[in-house]
């Protein structure tokens, strides 16, 4: 494992008297890609800039490389940061955007020349010094919102939604090519996003937040299979949530019906949340599955059918590359391991 | 069509009252009457260019470009601590800033007459501490402070207006790129700020350079500017020709200043006005 950069320690934040951060503990490692996901409002940002200095803690420790990160003044962090809205400078050309940085350490001249040019190679927009930011699209801003921070070589990224502005093929291009410069440049990337999918293509590390409090923090794998309550598993991907019981070790109950699982330890007879991802679901003759149930609509996604099927008491969301009539009668079956049970979130 | 129905009574009135008014200006400043005949002529426009008068010019330019200057040096901090502070202090000093605005600039002249009067409030004053009286009135002093005076808010409004427009996350941008209070003052507020300052500038100059009234309640009389030789073509002389060729210069030179006013719709914020 790689070296500890930034340590939350039991940090807490409050707007007033609504609290914005709660209990928030977590490492942040070097060469590590951590993603903050949640909704809006969960915290990620606010997370984000404690970090950079722009906002202060009630409560809580924050340790940069050891030392308190609250006592050392923004302008003195080896941190950068990729704003949401890019806040690029108007008032300056591509090359003096990029330049800000070094200029205000009173680089020479040639090293600041030769920095932004390599900047600039890096980003794929070499020539463009003396355009102005306004006549950039909006991904070209984003790059050299991106130059403009690396430039000043930080320990630490930190990057707030800043695909949010892009359209679907410019974020997906722009989402490697951010994962290239991380991992060519070795540094720290700290990402705010409120999109599941991008935080589990370029994460190492997930930690998904709602209401100011960490509720799963993993690598994208875990959460993604093994999410710990039923608002994870909604977050991250689609899921089938049902209210159900664990009535013993490796038995669960739901819809009536008793079902085998692979997780123990809630007790006998526990409420519980089940959840199953639509993928999981098998769609089979009628009488052949675990449930029932009428086919109430098939929609095509592309790679596979997203299809609603009405069993007594639940609307069961399936994936499947099978494409049943809207009507048919149809058995659905779920695996042992795929069914995971999770305490109800209070 | 229907559009150009309602705009009928505007281009009237400005036809009315400012193209005419401006094409008789330029039919005077270029015309004489000699033997009954109306002839065409420069001889008033060459007759300006005498010492006297380009004195009297110059010292216009001279009072209104200090005025300006003192306009910018006191407006734009506070128009910065305006921009900063939060709303209920924002708007009762914005409301302090309005209200003389709200008074004829005639009578807030008048009310310094009586304040700064050799016999005024202030000499009463200094009098009853025991200071000598002290001739506030009646000089170059007494003409920029009124000037001054009256144009600061001018100055304020648009820096503001320009100031409050600056995305907070630019200045959250030059502090995450290493740059305290100071430099992120000098290399972004600063620049950000220019389109205001330059029409602040423009919209204090201006009317400085064409007053007659400031000079002649709080100079006067004895500092006659350009607004001052002019009203007297027209009021005392009747020599309209000489006036309107004087008038001609001035606006050829306002047209000259108003070529540094900001192109940009958004960075001129006479909204407040």
């Amino acid at each position: 494992m790689n070296k500890e950069l930034i340590e939350f320690r039991d940090v807490y934040k409050y707007y007033g008297d609504s609290p914005a951060l709660e209990n928030v503990s977590f490492k942040v490692y070097e060469n590590e890609f951590l993603t903050l996901l949640g909704p809006s409002g969960c915290g990620k940002t606010t997370t984000l800039r404690v970090i950079g200095g722009f906002e202060e803690i009630q409560k809580g420790v924050v340790l940069f490389d050891g030392e308190d990160l609250t006592k050392i003044l923004p302008h003195k962090r080896q941190i950068n940061t990729v704003f949401q809205k890019y806040a690029l400078f108007p008032h300056l050309n591509v090359f003096e955007n990029i330049a800000f940085g070094l200029r205000i350490k009173k680089i020479s001249e040639d090293v600041i020349k030769k920095k932004v040019s390599r900047m600039l190679s890096l980003i794929n927009l070499p020539g463009f010094e003396k355009r102005h930011v306004n006549s950039l699209s909006g991904g070209q801003q984003q790059r050299v919102a991106i130059a403009r921070a690396l430039v000043n070589e930080p320990k630490v990224l930190l990057l707030d939604e800043p695909l949010g502005a892009l359209d679907l093929k410019l974020r997906k291009g722009m989402q490697t090519e951010l994962k290239n410069i991380q991992k060519q440049l070795g540094i720290t990337f700290i990402y705010v996003t409120h999109d599941q999918e991008e935080a589990l293509t370029m994460s190492d590390t997930i930690i998904v937040m709602k209401d100011g409090v960490i509720q799963q923090f993993g690598s994208p794998q875990d959460i993604y299979n093994e999410p710990v309550n039923s608002f994870v598993a909604d977050f991250i991907g689609e899921s089938n949530i049902i209210d159900g019981v664990m009535i013993r070790d490796r038995l669960a109950g739901f819809l009536g019906i008793e079902f085998e699982c692979v997780d123990k330890g809630f007790g006998e007879n526990t409420p519980v949340d089940v959840v199953i991802r639509p993928e999981d679901l098998k769609i089979l003759p009628n009488d052949a599955g675990q449930i029932s149930g009428e086919v109430v609509s098939v929609t095509f996604k592309g790679v596979h059918y997203e299809i609603f099927v009405k069993s007594d008491g639940y609307t069961w969301m399936v994936h499947s590359t099978k494409t049943p009539d809207i009507g048919d009668i149809v058995g659905l079956s779920v695996d042992p391991y795929d069914i995971q049970i999770m305490h109800k979130v209070v | 069509m229907y559009k150009r129905v309602l705009a009928a009574p505007h281009i009237i009135w400005m036809g009315i009252f400012v193209l005419a008014p401006m094409l008789l200006v330029l039919y005077y400043s270029v015309t004489s009457v000699a033997d009954g005949r109306v002839i065409i002529t420069f001889e008033h426009f060459i007759r300006f260019f005498d010492a006297v008068y380009i004195r009297v010019l110059l010292r216009s330019i001279w009072l209104a470009l200090i005025a300006t200057f003192i306009c910018l040096l006191l407006g734009y901090p506070l128009a910065y601590i305006l921009a900063n502070s939060d709303f209920a202090k924002k708007h009762s000093l914005l409301f302090l800033i309005i209200v003389p605005m709200w008074m004829n600039f005639l009578l807030r002249t008048y009310a310094w007459m009586t304040i700064l009067e050799n016999s005024g409030i202030l000499n009463s004053v200094l009098e009853t501490l025991g200071f000598a009286r002290v001739q506030f009135m009646y000089n170059q002093g007494a003409v920029i402070f009124g000037m001054v005076y009256n144009f600061i808010p001018f100055m304020i409004l648009p820096i503001h207006s320009v100031l409050i427009k600056i995305d907070p996350s630019l200045i959250e941008a030059a502090k995450d790129l290493g740059a305290e209070s100071k430099r992120t003052f000098t290399k972004v507020i600063f620049p950000l700020s220019l389109p205001g300052i330059i029409s602040g500038i423009t919209m204090v100059f201006m009317p400085a350079v064409t007053t007659f009234v400031i000079s002649r309640l709080l100079g006067g009389g004895q500092f006659i500017l350009i607004g001052n030789l002019i009203e007297r073509q027209f009021v005392n002389v009747g020599d309209w020709n000489f006036g309107s060729s004087m008038s001609m210069i001035l606006m050829i030179l306002i047209l000259i200043s108003m070529k540094f006013m900001p192109k940009d719709e958004a960075a001129t914020g006479g909204g407040l006005i």
